[in-house]
């Protein structure tokens, strides 16, 4: 049954990817991304990992993905005639060998490691919710807080980028 | 039970098609939306590994990823307004103003 949802969720994830880039119209882009974002929250649970799928739903597909559809009506693209680049089928024949050496290197390899403390029992007695938070306020309190400022970085930037025009031209004026 | 090979396989063609989405398209906001692809396969091989290696670091480390690409995606977005505001064209090949 596991086998089944894994088969489904990373073939529709691949091919939503392929769609991804492949597709003309910028808002198809979009929604093929979104079905590619769902499908790997998909896999998410399938690995235990439930508050990652919950973030991978509100924060990717509830804000990056509407951040992207607003930017796309709001700048009503024209689609050009040669969407991909002239020299395409270069590089989308070497990407194909590329991920099929790869496949064929990862598909034979046992991937063994050392275990952490965290077996999937264990998790799942508290959830994978508590596991997490009790990992990062502990262990990655630093790596935490340096997301926080990063983000906030992120906020002054763009609201810096996207002022209005006007001021824009008063700065031109000056020079 | 699966393999983590499987999801490591999965991620690794999912991340060769968002290398060819950047390398081939020429529209910037398709550009941007195949850099989301590539962190999400890389998000795919943290919680595989993390499963398998039963340690929550992992799963941690993909939250943070989640994070950056929220703020690459305002910080991305915002260029390409200001852009399209002064050229009209969101190609890729016409902004060549930083090229030397």
């Amino acid at each position: 049954m596991i086998l089944v949802f894994f088969a489904y969720f990373s073939l529709v994830s691949i091919a939503a990817g392929v769609l991804t880039v492949t597709l003309r119209n910028p808002v198809h882009c979009a929604l093929s991304l979104l079905a590619l974002l769902m499908h790997v929250s998909g896999l998410f649970i399938l690995l235990n990992a439930e508050f990652l799928w919950a973030v991978q739903v509100i924060v990717y597909v509830g804000a990056i993905l509407v951040l992207y559809l607003f930017v796309l009506m709001l700048m009503n693209l024209k689609t050009d005639e040669r969407y991909f680049h002239a020299s395409a089928p270069y590089f989308a024949g070497l990407s194909a060998l590329g991920s099929l050496y790869v496949l064929f290197l990862l598909l034979q390899s046992p991937f063994d490691g050392a275990k952490g403390g965290a077996p999937a029992g264990a998790v799942l007695q508290d959830g994978d919710t508590y596991a997490v938070g009790i990992k990062m306020f502990s262990d990655h309190l630093l790596q935490f807080e340096i997301v926080g400022i990063f983000l906030l970085g992120a906020i002054i930037g763009a609201i810096v980028l996207a002022k209005t025009p006007k001021t824009l031209e008063a700065g031109q004026d000056h020079r | 039970m699966i393999p983590l090979s499987a999801y490591v396989a999965v991620s690794a063609v999912l991340f060769m098609t968002g290398l060819l989405g950047v390398l081939i398209r020429r529209n910037f906001i398709i550009v941007l939306m195949s850099v989301e692809v590539m962190l999400n396969s890389a998000n795919i091989n943290l919680v595989a590994f993390s499963h398998y290696l039963e340690s929550m670091a992992g799963q941690l480390v993909a939250l943070f990823v989640i994070a950056i690409a929220a703020g690459e995606a305002a910080i991305g977005l915002a260029i390409i307004i200001v852009v399209f505001r002064s050229k009209i064209s969101t190609n890729v090949d016409e902004m060549n103003l930083l090229k030397w």
